[in-house]
């Protein structure tokens, strides 16, 4: 009888322990909802409220509509630029690195290893660090300026990425298959295309999808690349939204939810991928 | 030898038509890069050269620049700049261990109720992606609007604390940390505390309850099963996480850059952001080309090091 008062208040601890750290988890996202929700777009945000006065949609309505201040961009050109680049970064990343994975996975040829390890030496090299040679060489090829620029110097880090997370599935496929297929009369390539790929659609969707949300979400190189406002991205839009002296709060939080909210929803489906991939140490921080 | 090689080449044939796609297109947009990086390196190369692609070779003259805190940029002092990182990371990572384990045994807690829904929530932080979260602190901290200072009116203490604009050190022993650096310091803690959190719930949970109630019958207090027990058995398990939260955080650029831009006079800046400022607005691509290869070769040591760490704790286990 004791134990069991002194096991209750044990809990009642706990749990007090976890309630206020999930407050500070959510703290700023209920901040943000609040504000996004607060119907005059305010300069002032003063009062600590979850549901504002008024609460209403108005801002959503507003960054839809207009989301660029300073020019007449629509919203749906930014959606559209956002898309084609991560979207044309990750179904290059994947497609060029799904054959360079399988060789990587199941030949042994002159340069793997120092393959495996510049693969390696890149993925430590965060992105500012390549910032200048990207900027140097696209501004020279003319190409700086345009969102065919931006794929490339987003391709340069998602396709070794693509190439390192592939060979790590393929290596857990098991040779047999392709041996039972290459004794059936097919030849290495019909193996690959029949058996591999469709095998590891689970991966080829995954790194797609890590691909994609990096893409959506990068706003860095975009903002340094990117000069003419009809090739912005969602992202870079944010960013520009973030001014000096007056941000147009509400604006700015209905704005982050609608570009946050669908890589909320793919993270919590990819979770389970996410933290397997990460304690394998497979994803570039 | 040389026969030998050409027969390799010749069987794996059918390697190299996988790899040349791939291949081709890293070496022109991966190689190639860090190759002209290498070189822009060694050059005055600036924005003007942008249009008239003829710098002169300078030797090593922007790295001896770099060393010698001799760039003519605002703030520039890359030796306080590295040192902060460092200091910087080895805060962060600190209480991102300390916090996320904390929470996973609370959530191992034996019969207690809610904690998938707890989980859920608290993995809220990692999730969001970090771009976001950034701008979102940052505008948290605003000194007049902000939450965080309402938050401490609220509770009665004066709330007109200047947290990204004062360079001054609240706290007068550890002068060189500006207010700015608890703001990205808090920013970043809740960013990083999930992602701890659930590795260390992972490792405790493969650890079987029976140890503990075998312990709990040999008279082991609650301090002597975290340090003999819990310890030992989740530090496998914490060590490649804790390696990379440290590279992650060492390159922490979104929450740099975006909460407090490195500022106020660059007291938070660290090496992703000063490299990052160097291009822009700087426009001295030469001199960022060498701080690039600064930053990958500290980085080379960095990983070398820990994984010699890593080594050794484990030969020890």
């Amino acid at each position: 009888m004791k134990k069991q008062t002194k096991e209750k208040l044990k809990h009642i601890y706990i749990h007090a322990y976890l309630i206020f750290w999930v407050l500070v988890a959510l703290f700023p996202i209920v901040w943000i909802v609040s504000m996004a929700l607060n119907p005059i777009n305010v300069l002032r945000p003063t009062e600590l409220v979850i549901i504002p006065k008024n609460a209403s949609f108005s801002s959503f309505i507003k960054v839809l509509t207009r989301p660029y201040e300073a020019a007449p961009v629509p919203f749906v050109r930014l959606l559209i630029n956002s898309l084609a680049v991560a979207g044309g970064t990750a179904l290059f990343s994947v497609i060029l690195g799904a054959s360079a994975a399988y060789a990587f996975s199941r030949f042994k040829f002159a340069g793997r290893q120092a393959g495996m390890i510049g693969f390696l030496l890149v993925f430590m090299l965060p992105a500012t660090a390549t910032l200048a040679p990207l900027f140097v060489i696209l501004s020279l090829l003319k190409i700086r300026n345009t969102l065919l620029g931006l794929i490339i110097a987003y391709a340069s880090g998602a396709v070794p990425f693509a190439i390192w997370n592939l060979k790590g599935y393929f290596d857990t496929v098991p040779k047999d298959l392709e041996e039972a297929a290459l004794v059936d009369g097919c030849d290495r390539n019909q193996a690959f295309v029949k058996v591999i790929l469709p095998l590891s659609l689970p991966a080829l969707a995954v790194t797609f999808l890590f691909g994609f949300m990096n893409g959506w979400m990068e706003w860095m190189l975009a903002w340094t690349f990117l000069t003419k406002p009809s090739n912005f991205t969602l992202a870079m839009t944010l960013y520009n939204m973030q001014g000096q002296w007056n941000t147009p709060w509400s604006s700015f939080a209905a704005f982050s939810i609608i570009i946050a909210l669908p890589v909320l929803i793919v993270w919590f489906l990819l979770q389970k991928y996410i933290v397997s991939g990460l304690t394998l140490g497979a994803v570039k921080g | 030898m040389k026969s030998n090689l050409i027969v390799n080449i010749k069987k794996s044939r059918i390697a190299y038509y996988y790899i040349l796609p791939a291949g081709a297109v890293m070496l022109l947009i991966t190689a190639f890069p860090i190759l002209y990086q290498v070189w822009l390196s060694f050059t005055n190369f600036t924005y003007v050269n942008l249009k008239n692609p003829n710098p002169a070779f300078v030797g090593l003259a922007n790295f001896i620049k770099i060393f010698k805190n001799q760039v003519a940029l605002e703030n520039f002092n890359f030796w306080r700049t590295f040192l902060f990182n460092i200091f910087w990371t080895i805060s962060n990572v600190a209480l991102h261990v300390t916090i996320g384990v904390s929470i996973a045994l609370a959530l191992n807690t034996p019969k207690l109720g809610f904690k998938r829904f707890y989980r859920a929530l608290l993995i809220v932080p990692w999730a969001v992606p970090s771009y976001i979260s950034a701008l979102i602190w940052r505008n948290m901290f605003d000194t007049q609007f902000g939450a965080v200072n309402q938050i401490i009116s609220k509770i009665g203490l004066p709330g007109n604390i200047p947290w990204l604009t004062n360079p001054n050190a609240p706290i007068k022993l550890l002068n060189f940390l500006s207010y700015a650096y608890y703001a990205c310091l808090i920013t970043n803690v809740w960013l990083g505390f999930s992602f701890m959190m659930v590795v260390a719930l992972g490792a405790l949970q493969s650890v079987p309850h029976e140890i503990y109630e075998a312990a709990e019958m040999d008279g082991v207090n609650e301090r002597g099963k975290f340090f003999r027990i819990t310890l030992p058995l989740i530090r496998q398990a914490m060590i490649p996480a804790i390696m990379l939260g440290f590279v992650w955080t060492f390159n922490q650029f979104n929450v740099i850059y975006l909460v407090s831009a490195g500022g106020p006079l660059g007291t938070t800046e660290i090496l992703v952001t000063q490299s990052y400022k160097l291009v822009n607005p700087g426009g001295i691509y030469g001199i960022a080309s060498a701080f690039g290869i600064i930053i990958f070769f500290i980085l080379l040591f960095i990983t070398l090091a820990l994984n010699k760490i890593t080594k050794a704790t484990e030969s020890v286990v």
